[in-house]
């Protein structure tokens, strides 16, 4: 074990590999661009003759539309197009798949890109119109008459499965392991993972706590708004340019939703400005690329921030109840979990993979997990960061920390007793490989922050919280192509949407395949045209598996330029060897600029390509230490200190790990304090601007602490496990745990705003005095 | 019908990036949607259009200020710095420098925002303290960083400006 310390991060390495681009911290590739304002994102691309969209949603959270008047936006001058549903497929019983999320059925993707029948949510589309600026366009879209008939909104899950509650689809059946309910429900799936004996691990243990804990909606929050720019071209193809997580799901989407053959659909790629998921899928594609099609113009979108916060994203808010027990030596006999998630307006929230995440970091053999996928009338929600973790391991996280205290046992100690560990099945599977969440407690038991004494000065009350975090981190398909130049460097095209320095880190990898340099190595993100089929941006996949994919391609490079070298200099193939970037075959030698020139003139075109789909997930691991302290007069809470602790397998481009593990926490911190939809009785969304919507700001949290920690990931070439996800998970729980060790009292509830601390606080004082 | 619309508009001389500029602009126009849709500066960014994110700063008048918020036919005599005019001729500012060396930045669309907000602090306090790196920037909105390395790169490119670095 070696242990690097630079004045803000920490490094502790499980393994001896020492590379020589891999781990350096270079100035990534797209830096210069993005500190200029010379990067081109969604919404800074425009085409000649270009007009501009703008979308009529639903001012009611449920209704039935009856009828759509377009006359009066269709009049307004400079209005070239106005389309509702009817312009977009007959989805009928299509299923068209979505990158992280799973197949689902086409009705209920282009109907929540624009409302079919019903309007299922505040702000749900339902026309759209195309005009000679944004303005025109914004005036029409107010002019369109929709016929509403209101029906009563259903806001929560728990109220959503009573029975005789009101339904939002008529023909949605609950999914119950593939067979269908026989009446129709707001479930719209069960889901069951059970391993062993759930009933006799409980009796074999000394202490029991079973709690029940809610969420609120939140959302993923990126800062660049949706966009999206259509054109058609005369021979029946299409171009959007768009920002996404991942264009070849989008311009699958596209192509499904509008019915048009794959193969005439190019989606551009433009930067990204974030996602964390909430980028996944399609809103405005299709809805620009009707209105172009119907105004005979290229059509440009934006969306508001207002719509934003209505209509996209969020992640389910709901409900956990969480039971664990443990017997005398402080060893886990059961786990009970069941948890009801917002889908939305359409099924399909991540309530799976939260039933999949609840234990994940504890060897735990007796099981049983259920979880209920509940429509209502909330904007359809999406993956975020880690999605359906965050809330489920908040709930166990802090089911563990009750534990401790009733046992008197270390919650460091605890943790290493019952960490999952290679070969501890998973619930739901598989089996872990190599993980690394042992060392990333070892390396919370050695931090400076866990070691220091929290000051507690008189009047104030101060807390420490530690809570753990799991993701799977998963591979999916990416793709490479990598061109070499007649200058010795390399054009390297891939399909994955750079969100956060994945350029850079997946170049690393092929350049360190190679033995050349970072700036030898030039990475472009291309379009669907131009690479083979890469999924999404998300999963935490991207340096892993399309970095996976430049270490196959930069092989393949190498391959091809050995057989090119043995024409150049008439000999064997085999007897060509590469070493240090150089070729060397009898007495004959070229480093690999040489080469390239040589291959060049010889008129040889080396173009290495690869797709691959990892098998093994990556497993991320975390473990945060929070301090807080709690303004008792006014329930706010201050985050003091904070330190975030992440197997990152091989941390491939450092300041961009640290990163991600900073802005995960914050993002943590943001849904653990502050994030919270506000609903009204009528099922509007009250507070969708970024004021009310409240994010943290540099104000709201500290300096965020790392520690890398280094347990190779087996199933990569480098041994990366991947980063983006799990910091978001330990942050709610750790907090909550710090709150209590502060003030004494548990909060379930997310978010801890400072109205719902003080209300606890009041009542004891209350209590007290009574 | 389009000339009807356009009869509107106003003719507005202004300075962008120190040089003297004309264009047209619906009284209802702001001034970022013309810097954008207009003149092609694509650098300042709208992130909420209503003051809240900070992603669309530019400086007018040695004021840093949220180009969402501001008319467009407000700009008339106006000198105007958006991003596009922050590195000088002879290369980066140290700010932008810093954000690069730092890693200050992920998906990069809250940058320009926070380094016009940055200079425009630096422009009037040449040697903040880390609160008030934070205060000042509390206006700018980043959800990937988390900051920490936001307010680093800032306090590093004063002390460089200072000739500390």
């Amino acid at each position: 074990m070696a242990v690097e310390t630079r004045e803000e991060a920490v490094t502790i390495k499980h393994h001896s590999v020492d590379y020589s681009v891999v781990g350096t911290r270079p100035i990534r590739h797209d830096g210069v661009d993005k500190v200029t304002g010379a990067a081109r994102y969604g919404a800074d691309v425009s085409q000649p003759g270009q007009i501009y969209g703008a979308v009529t949603r639903s001012p009611h959270a449920h209704a039935r539309i009856r009828s759509i008047d377009t006359s009066k936006a269709e009049a307004l001058p400079g209005v070239h197009a106005v389309i509702t549903s009817a312009d977009l497929a007959d989805p009928g019983e299509k299923v068209t798949g979505g990158g992280e999320a799973t197949a689902v059925p086409l009705k209920h993707k282009s109907g929540n890109v624009m409302a079919r029948g019903k309007a299922l949510y505040h702000g749900h589309a339902v026309a759209a119109v195309a005009a000679i600026d944004a303005h025109t366009a914004g005036e029409a879209a107010a002019l369109i008459d929709v016929d509403y008939e209101v029906l009563p909104p259903v806001m929560d899950v728990l109220e959503a499965m009573k029975p005789g509650a009101t339904l939002l689809h008529d023909d949605l059946h609950t999914d119950i392991a593939g067979e269908a309910s026989a009446e129709p429900s707001n479930v719209a799936a069960k889901f069951l993972f059970e391993e062993g004996d759930v009933e006799a691990g409980f009796a074999e243990a000394a202490v029991v706590v079973e709690r029940e804990f809610t969420f609120a909606t939140v959302h993923q929050g990126y800062i660049e708004n949706h966009n999206a720019l259509a054109l058609w071209h005369g021979d029946g193809e299409l171009t959007v340019w768009c920002s996404s997580q991942g264009h070849f799901t989008i311009r699958a989407e596209v192509a499904d939703i509008l019915d048009v053959p794959i193969s005439k659909v190019k989606v551009i790629p433009t930067e990204i400005g974030g996602g964390f998921g909430g980028k996944t899928t399609c809103y405005l594609e299709p809805l620009a690329a009707a209105l172009a099609r119907k105004a005979g113009r290229p059509v440009k979108m934006t969306m508001a921030r207002a719509d934003i916060l209505k209509a996209t994203g969020p992640t389910p808010g709901g409900y956990v109840r969480v039971k664990m027990g443990v017997d005398s030596d402080g060893k886990l006999t059961a786990g009970e979990a069941y948890m009801a998630f917002e889908a939305g307006g359409y099924p399909g929230s991540v309530v799976a993979a939260g039933c999949m995440c609840v234990f994940a970091p504890y060897n735990l053999t007796n099981v049983k997990i259920e979880g209920d996928d509940v429509v209502v009338n909330r904007p359809k929600t999406h993956a975020y960061r880690a999605p359906g973790a965050t809330q489920a391991e908040f709930a166990s996280e802090t089911v563990v920390d009750e534990i401790c205290e009733q046992l008197g046992i270390d919650v460091l100690d605890f943790r290493t007793l019952n960490s999952a560990e290679e070969g501890t099945w998973r619930a739901g599977g598989p089996a872990y490989g190599r993980i690394g969440h042992k060392e990333c407690v070892e390396a919370a038991r050695g931090s400076e922050h866990w070691n220091s004494t929290l000051e507690k000065p008189a009047g104030t009350y101060r807390g420490r919280g530690v809570a753990s975090g799991f993701w799977f981190n998963i591979g999916f398909t990416s793709s490479a192509i990598a061109r070499l130049n007649p200058d010795g460097t390399v054009t390297l095209l891939e399909g994955s949407p750079d969100i956060g320095g994945t350029r850079s880190s997946i170049a690393m990898q092929f350049a360190e395949t190679l033995g050349i340099g970072f700036d030898d190595v030039i990475p472009m993100v291309v379009d669907t045209d131009s690479v083979g089929y890469t999924d999404v941006t998300g999963g935490s996949r991207v340096t892993f598996a399309t970095g996976y994919a430049a270490h196959e391609a930069a092989n393949d490079m190498r391959k091809q330029m050995i057989e090119g070298m043995a024409d150049v200099w008439d000999v064997a193939a085999d007897s060509i060897t590469y070493e240090n970037a150089t070729f060397t075959a009898n007495g004959e030698s070229a480093t690999f600029k040489e080469a390239a020139h040589l291959l060049n003139e010889d008129t040889q075109q080396i173009i290495g390509k690869a797709t691959v789909t990892p098998e093994k997930e990556g497993n991320a691991f975390a473990v945060h230490i929070a301090d807080v302290e709690v303004d008792v007069e006014t329930g706010k809470v201050t985050v003091l200190r904070y330190t975030a602790i992440q197997d990152a397998g091989v941390a491939i481009y450092p300041p961009y790990v640290e990163g991600q593990m900073q802005g995960g926490a914050v993002q943590g911190i943001g849904w653990a304090f502050n994030e919270e939809y506000f609903y009204d009785d009528d099922g509007r969304l009250r507070n969708a601007t970024l004021l009310d919507y409240r994010m943290p700001t540099t104000l709201d949290v500290p300096m965020i602490e790392t520690i890398i920690v280094e347990v190779p990931h087996p199933g990569s070439p480098f041994g990366v496990r991947g980063v983006g996800e799990v910091p978001i998970v330990p942050p709610p729980a750790a907090l909550a745990i710090a709150i209590y060790d502060a003030v004494g009292i548990r909060y379930r509830d997310l978010p801890m705003s400072p109205h719902r601390v003080y209300a606890e606080l009041a009542a004891r004082q209350n209590g007290a005095e009574a | 019908m389009a000339t009807e619309i356009l009869s509107g508009k106003v003719h507005v001389n202004t300075t962008i990036n120190g040089e003297s500029t004309d264009f047209l602009a619906e009284p209802r126009e702001s001034l970022l949607e013309v810097l954008r849709e207009t003149l092609g500066l694509t650098g300042a960014k709208e992130g909420c259009n209503d003051g809240n994110c900070g992603a669309c700063n530019v400086i007018m008048d040695g004021r840093l200020v949220n180009s969402c918020c501001v008319l467009a036919v407000e700009a008339s005599g106006a000198d105007v710095t958006t991003i596009e005019g922050i590195a000088g001729p002879s290369g980066l500012h140290p700010l932008q420098e810093k954000f690069l060396e730092h890693a200050a930045l992920q998906c990069g669309v809250c940058t320009p925002g926070f380094l016009v907000s940055a200079k425009a602090m630096l422009d009037e306090n040449p040697n903040p303290t880390e609160d008030e790196v934070r205060w000042w920037l509390a206006g700018n909105l980043c959800r990937c960083t988390g900051y920490d390395k936001i307010v680093r790169a800032v306090l590093d490119a004063a002390a460089s400006m200072r000739g500390e670095g």
